[in-house]
């Protein structure tokens, strides 16, 4: 294909794992040129369903890459690779978004390139922040994992052993009826700040793995017991969720610093905008002589750009693949792809 | 005095402290001052240096009634809400205590305790001679048979504190020493550990210590782990009901659809 002449090189990113579909066009420096997005958003009290998503993903997928382009200033015969995400994630959705890529890969003759939707987050996180070689604490709706890396690979040195702390915080925010809008996650933050009495839950560390179905039906049970008998307002109740699997978090991430010897951290995922979770890192990484990277909401929630970029890293390594190759898969594991662009 | 009595004297002291009201009872500990980070801890006449500083203790050395001690000194993290930090440390205090004297009942060894110190969160414990697990296996020092050997022990080991209702709760090979001088196998560690007789929290026990292996030893980690389980697996009499829950919980991991 003629993808490898084109200077500079472009690579347009297709992300849709779970609700939100993005759209990315970054450049092989890794300036972002465009990133547009949509969320697909449920009434309160609901989660999203594979089949309504993958609908939202297949009304959205063209006109966001039309958007991508005319907000990036470039035509189709600029790009020179499409990334997808290959996994994990929800089938459906997942799907919808790899036969867009397919499409387009036809249409402009530019390869395609398979993406891991961790490795997404954390090579976006890098080249956003300019972190080398930090521990990755990877926490969004789906996935809770401290990373380092090693060899050519980026390793899991601990991890939830059951629910992803997002889930936790949306399911909570679900018993609340807070809104889906923006995000659950976002609404208990908020709620949080006006919270100040710390109710006792459970706190479940193993080693460096972590456990959140216990806090989750603990607090799910108490909830409007507490609220009725004048306990403890919803604030006080995210506030003290908040607290409890944030320092979870902090301190399996302190963990695994100690154990590899690395005085940085990384956040990424979508929980990763919270603040209240930044802050605490920032004690943790400060006290350590560290530096926390983090970043906001439009790098943090799945987007675009964090699948064209790494597609862009293995796509100058020479990672392209035929047709047939290109399928999904829900379950792909962060230290299953072998990261060739890393020495 | 015999280290004999010494053990029993700390038992006493132990039991003492990680009673509810016995403050009164704690008339040596209060001699103990422990200030900040970098200064020097001082039992009576007797000065501690540094050994190491971890996540969220301090490990000093020195003597104690002209014995090679370790003092392990759990210091507030300032990151978390103060009430939440302070019911964490003192938990975890008499959680170690506990459960160190429990181990060494069902004929774990463990560090010999001296004197547990709450007002200044410090245990005070015998030192052990020798090198952690983790330091001898990145050094290649051992060979066959001795690695087998000691891969069996752990798993032996493992077995006969999960036999006997305890869970350790951060089983890497940092936290198992090789002791020089009787070459004994002794856990160290006990912040996270509990008492739990269900599969489950037995299982996860299992796979923090397979992920620690395949995460600290790369690839020889995996099949150092397995002589561990199959070590476990003759010993522990409760095997079946374990490992099944092992091999599920194992399972969830890799199987997690990971949405997000
Ligand atoms: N009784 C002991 N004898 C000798 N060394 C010890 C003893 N206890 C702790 N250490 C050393 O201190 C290190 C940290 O102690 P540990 O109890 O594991 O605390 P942490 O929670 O920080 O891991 C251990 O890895 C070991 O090298
Ligand atoms: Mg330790």
């Amino acid at each position: 294909m003629t993808g490898e002449s084109k200077s500079p090189l472009l690579c347009l990113g297709i992300e849709g794992s779970a609700n939100k579909i993005g759209v990315g066009i970054v450049r092989e420096d890794g300036e972002i040129l465009s990133n547009p997005r949509h969320t697909f958003i449920t009434p309160p009290g609901q989660g999203f369903l594979p089949r309504e998503t993958a609908l939202h993903h297949q009304e959205w997928a063209v006109k966001l890459v039309q958007q991508a382009l005319a907000e990036a200033g470039v035509t189709p015969d600029q790009i020179s690779c499409i990334a997808f995400t290959k996994g994990p994630g929800m089938g459906g959705p997942l799907v919808s978004c790899v036969v867009v890529a397919r499409m387009l890969s036809q249409l402009w003759r530019v390869p395609l390139v398979g993406v891991n939707h961790c490795v997404g987050h954390i090579e976006m996180g890098r080249v956003v922040t300019g972190a080398q070689d930090p521990v990755v604490l990877y926490v969004s709706g789906g996935n809770t994992q401290v990373i380092a890396y090693a060899d050519r690979r980026y390793r899991i040195f601990g991890e939830t052993i059951d629910i992803a702390v997002g889930n936790c915080l949306d399911r909570f925010a679900r018993v609340l009826n807070l809104p889906n809008d923006p995000a659950p996650g976002y609404n208990i933050e908020q709620l949080a700040k006006k919270g100040s009495k710390l109710i006792e839950l459970p706190y479940v560390v193993k080693g460096m793995d972590v456990s959140f179905s216990g806090v989750l039906s603990y607090i799910e049970g108490a909830a409007h017991d507490l609220i009725a008998k004048g306990e403890a307002t919803p604030a006080d109740l995210c506030f003290s969720l908040q607290e409890t699997i944030f320092a979870m978090l902090v301190e399996i991430t302190e963990r695994a610093m100690a154990h590899v010897g690395t005085s940085d951290v990384l956040i990424v995922g979508g929980v990763g905008c919270n603040l209240r979770l930044q802050q605490m890192m920032q004690v943790m990484v400060e006290e350590r002589g560290g530096h926390l990277y983090a970043t906001d909401d439009r790098y943090c929630i799945d987007n675009g750009a964090m699948i064209a970029w790494p597609g862009l890293l293995a796509f100058k390594q020479g990672q392209v693949m035929e047709l047939a190759e290109t399928t999904c898969t829900q379950r792909y594991r962060t230290d299953e792809v072998f990261v060739t662009w890393r020495d | 005095m015999s280290a004999a009595a010494v053990a029993v004297g700390a038992a006493a002291a132990v039991a003492a402290a990680a009673g509810a009201a016995a403050a009164s009872a704690e008339a040596a500990p209060s001699q103990t001052t422990a200030a900040g980070p970098c200064d020097q801890l001082q039992f009576g006449s007797s000065a501690f240096t540094l050994h190491s500083q971890g996540a969220e203790a301090r490990v000093w050395e020195g003597q104690f009634l002209g014995r090679a001690a370790i003092v392990k000194q759990r210091f507030s993290k300032k990151y978390r809400h103060p009430q939440l930090d302070a019911k964490l440390t003192v938990s975890r205090l008499k959680q170690e205590v506990r459960s160190m004297m429990r181990a060494r009942k069902l004929g774990v060894h463990t560090p010999v305790l001296y004197l547990v110190d709450h007002a200044t969160s410090c245990i005070y414990m015998e030192r052990v001679e020798g090198h952690s697990l983790k330091t001898l296996l990145h050094q290649n020092s051992l060979v066959e048979p001795e690695l087998e050997t000691l891969l069996v022990e752990v798993g032996r080991t493992i077995a006969r504190l999960h036999d006997g209702g305890l869970v350790h709760g951060d089983l890497t090979t940092s936290n198992m020493m090789l002791r020089q001088t009787d070459n004994q196998l002794v856990l160290i560690d006990f912040g996270l550990s509990y008492n739990s007789t269900i599969p489950e929290d037995k299982g996860v026990d299992l796979y923090v210590l397979e992920r620690a292996f395949a995460s600290a030893h790369a690839e020889s980690g995996a099949a150092m782990f397995e002589k561990v389980l199959e070590a476990y697996r003759r010993a522990s009499k409760q095997w079946s009901a374990t490992l099944n829950r092992f091999a599920e919980v194992r399972m969830r991991g890799r199987k997690r659809t990971m949405v997000g």
